[in-house]
């Protein structure tokens, strides 16, 4: 078991029971805290890939903005406790039984699928270097670049237009 | 580090962020639960592209790097996306001072 | 040469362009105008055959296809007319007897609207035109659609008055009868298709096509023949008949005496030779023919309307062609159809001359003594009598002589001189009642009301003129067919004929011939002043016993009513309440009903709710991906 298995298995429990909390917390508050820990752990995960550009861009954009933002909102509208009444039993019910039921196939057709000896590269390769990436980005992507650059234009417009006061 | 578990991984992560959605009523909430399946696809791109990478890398230098750079584009549209729904959201607490989706039945009409 | 008869569409093309020009223009056109171009364009149709039946006379005569009317597979029928003896001589009585009514009502119907008056015309030359269709017709389907044609314009001009509902149901009822025979006809044209895989006449009676026919030649001539008894009003279809003299007495006179009736008989001398095939059919035709006669003679006898006596007369007479046609007499048949149409139509529009001069009385009870003041019109009349009861040498004697003498040397050969005795009695009968109506209505005192009697007046030229042109055919139109033992080679109409119809003769002796001749007319000749007797000083009275029974018509209206239209129209009802309303409104509701249940339920769905949506898709897509996984191969 080398280092880089034992850091996956490691990052891969933090990450799942993180998920389960998050969906499993009353107090929204906490949901949001253990939703910032599985995107540590996915940029762990990043890092472990040697992703490196990604992994920062993560947590800054990720677990650094979004995630504050959700903080912010969530303190306007002050919920300091979970104040929804029971959801019907038997709707959650369906739904995770049909969450799980879709995990199961999901593994189950992936099983049938050609994959062993399939490897990832873990902690080398040169790709997830920000040189390479911006050199991929400027020179075949420039076109989406500019157009997320629009992208974004509008969300924030829409943001403002949306949030006005009257 | 074999592609299977990186699948699994993956799979797993976006599955329990669905049956967040389904079970929460929260809307921040299901709206946290749709940031965790987006994550859990960019996870798995990335490993895609690092395989790919591995498998094409005497080819072509940057065999995976477009992998990686979807995984950026995604993190764009998260982004945006996060800033208006957020936006929505709160009107919709400024109107009915809740954020329970069941008081959002208004396409029924 | 054969292009020249190409020109025969030219014959019914002209009354078609009648019809539609009078038809279209019936708000614009005067009375007058309309009266013109009614009866010109039957002119020209008559003078075109009268020069087609010269081209035949010359031996000019066969088929002309003018397009290709249905294909369907190996079956081709086309639209082709059959020019030859049969049809040019039916085409020269009904365009010119046509003529001549046309004329008639010119006058007749003049006090109907402009409007009304160029409906009537433009009726009347769609007649013409279905009935010329009909014998002009190179195969059964052309024949068929003349057929159907002469039917519909006959409902039209039979209800003709719309306005009073009797006429209506009348007119509906001689649909409706002439429908129930259609339907035979129809089947009997599927089973020659069937058979013989062509409708054309030429291919029909040609050798191979009679081989063909002759298995199954019994079933269909019967099937021919009651298409035959719904048109030609022979039992048991004839009642719609009598009811049908609710139209103008023009129109009584031209279809229902002259020309549709016999489209029946035109069939079926036009079918002969396949009827020759089938002694069944042919001994089932003569005897219905005869009891048909019979009956309407009898009938005849107590009837008080004018037209009803003529309208039972006619029923009568067709019953004699029937008779002549069963015997296979064919040839005695068609010139039967010949005097028939000349003093039947002269004595319906001598008719209408008298219920005109009576403002419109029909009852003869009121009649008596018109002979003073309606000479024109009572001598005419009186010509048609004597020509329709066989009194020589007019018209009816040569035609009505040689349908009894074919009776006869038919039955020599069974032994029983059964067919023979009875037309001879129904021949007396025919005296009787056409005699017995024309002392009531001439002769004697007058017992009409004192305005009638103010009014009476003999009818205007385009009345009497037509009537005498019929009463001289009426006289001399029996000299086409002089039998031999009068004048050798006097029979014109028989070599005529004989191209299309196959004469098997039989002949009697002279000595015989001549016998039966003197004893029909010794027999008419008593009948006739038996009933100057009886009826010179008329006095009407209530009929009692069997006369109230053929006052009746021997109730067969009401039994055809019991057993026929009243559980019909029962079992309509009863499907109506039960089976309409229950079953089938019940599906229908039904329908509507499970839409409008399973709407709402569906309904349900769309609730808004974004979780349950959601749930959907995630369901939805699960369900997707086990189908693509694992049950695609």
């Amino acid at each position: 078991m080398g280092v880089t298995q034992i850091l996956f298995w490691i990052l891969s429990v933090v990450a799942l029971f993180s998920a389960l909390m998050v969906i499993t917390s009353k107090n929204p508050m906490h949901s949001v805290i253990w939703l910032i820990i599985v995107f540590f752990a996915i940029s762990g995960h990043y890092l472990l890939l040697n992703a490196q550009f990604l992994a920062i861009v993560n947590i800054i954009v990720y677990a650094g903005a979004i995630m504050v933002l959700f903080l912010y909102v969530l303190m306007l509208m002050d919920l300091k406790k979970e104040t929804e009444p029971k959801k019907n039993r038997w709707l959650k019910l369906a739904g995770a039984v049909a969450g799980g039921s879709l995990l199961l196939v999901l593994i189950a057709a992936l099983k049938k699928a050609d994959l062993a000896n399939q490897f990832a590269e873990t902690r080398t390769g040169d790709i997830g270097l920000i040189e390479n990436l911006g050199k991929v980005l400027f020179n075949e992507y420039v076109v989406p670049f500019e157009i997320s650059s629009i992208l974004f234009l509008s969300a924030m417009v829409g943001a403002v237009v949306i949030g006005k006061k009257e | 580090m074999q592609i299977d578990y990186y699948i699994y991984l993956s799979v797993a992560l976006f599955c329990i962020g669905i049956v967040g959605v389904l079970t929460r009523r929260n809307a921040i909430i299901i709206f946290m639960c749709i940031e965790l399946m987006l994550n859990a696809v960019n996870l798995l791109l990335v490993a895609f592209s690092k395989m790919h990478h591995l498998k094409n890398a005497a080819v072509n230098a940057s065999a995976g790097s477009d992998g990686q750079l979807f995984v950026f584009f995604i993190m764009v549209v998260a982004a945006a996306e996060v800033s208006v729904g957020l936006a929505i959201i709160v009107m919709m607490y400024r109107n009915i001072h809740s954020v329970d989706i069941n008081f959002l039945n208004r396409l029924k009409h | 040469m054969k292009n020249v008869l190409e020109l025969s569409y030219l014959i019914p093309l002209f009354p078609l362009i009648g019809f539609l020009v009078i038809g279209l223009g019936r708000k614009y056109l005067s009375k007058s105008l309309t009266g013109i171009i009614g009866s010109g364009v039957i002119l020209f149709s008559f003078l075109l055959s009268v020069w087609i039946f010269f081209q035949v006379k010359e031996g000019n005569s066969g088929v002309v296809e003018y397009f290709n009317f249905i294909s369907a597979g190996s079956l081709k029928i086309p639209f082709s007319f059959q020019i030859d003896a049969l049809s040019s001589l039916f085409l020269l009585i009904i365009t010119g007897v046509g003529f001549l009514i046309h004329v008639y009502s010119a006058s007749y119907m003049h006090h109907e609207s402009k409007e009304h008056f160029a409906r009537y015309f433009s009726y009347l030359n769609l007649f013409v035109f279905s009935m010329l269709l009909l014998v002009m017709g190179g195969n059964f389907v052309i024949l068929f659609i003349g057929w159907e044609g002469v039917g519909l314009c006959s409902y039209l001009l039979i209800g003709y008055w719309f306005k009073n509902s009797e006429y209506n149901y009348a007119a509906r009822k001689a649909f409706v009868m002439n429908r129930i025979g259609d339907l035979a006809f129809l089947i009997a044209i599927f089973m020659i298709i069937a058979k013989v895989g062509s409708v054309s006449f030429g291919d029909v009676f040609s050798t191979e096509g009679l081989e063909k026919l002759a298995p199954s030649a019994t079933i269909i001539t019967l099937l021919l023949f009651v298409g035959a008894t719904g048109k030609s009003a022979q039992i048991p279809l004839y009642t719609w008949l009598p009811d049908a003299m609710a139209g103008p007495t023009p129109v009584s006179a031209l279809i229902h005496a002259a020309t549709m009736v016999t489209a029946g008989i035109y069939m079926i001398a036009r079918s002969n030779l396949l009827y020759s095939l089938s002694e069944v059919t042919q001994n089932i035709v003569a005897y219905i023919g005869l009891g048909t006669a019979l009956l309407a003679a009898t009938i005849a006898l107590k009837q008080n309307d004018i037209k009803k006596v003529l309208a039972y007369s006619t029923v009568s007479q067709l019953g004699y062609m029937f008779l002549a046609l069963g015997v296979g007499a064919y040839t005695a048949a068609v010139f039967h159809v010949m005097t028939h149409a000349f003093f039947k139509a002269l004595l319906f529009l001598g008719s209408g001359s008298v219920i005109h001069a009576m403002s419109g009385e029909q009852d003869i009870r009121n009649m008596g003594g018109l002979s003073k003041k309606l000479k024109i019109t009572f001598f005419t009349f009186l010509i048609g009598c004597l020509a329709i009861t066989g009194i020589p040498p007019f018209s009816g004697f040569f035609s009505k002589d040689a349908i009894l003498l074919a009776a006869f040397e038919h039955d020599e050969r069974g032994k029983i001189l059964i067919l023979y005795s009875i037309s001879l009695f129904t021949a007396l009968l025919t005296t009787y009642y056409m005699f017995r109506l024309l002392f009531i209505t001439f002769t004697g005192k007058f017992r009409g009301t004192k305005e009638q009697e103010h009014h009476l007046h003999e009818s205007p030229a385009l009345m009497t003129v037509p009537l005498i042109v019929l009463a001289v055919l009426a006289a001399i139109g029996g000299f086409v067919g002089i039998p031999e033992v009068f004048i050798k080679g006097g029979d014109k109409l028989t070599p005529f004929l004989s191209s299309v119809i196959a004469t098997n003769h039989h002949p009697v002796s002279r000595s015989t011939e001549f016998f039966l001749m003197g004893l029909s007319g010794c027999l008419v000749v008593a009948t006739i002043i038996f009933t100057w007797f009886r009826f010179k000083n008329y006095q009407p009275k209530e009929q009692k016993g069997f006369g109230k029974v053929l006052e009746n018509k021997w109730y067969v209206d009401e039994l055809y009513d019991k057993i026929i239209a009243k559980p019909l129209s029962k079992l309509a009802a009863f499907l109506n309440n039960f089976f309409e309303r229950f079953i089938i409104d019940g599906i229908v509701n039904g329908v509507g009903r499970a839409v409008n249940y399973s709407s709402r339920q569906l309904r349900l769905l769309q609730s808004g709710q974004v979780g349950s949506y959601v749930l959907l898709m995630v369901l939805s897509i699960l369900l997707l991906l086990l189908y693509q996984f694992f049950i695609k191969k």
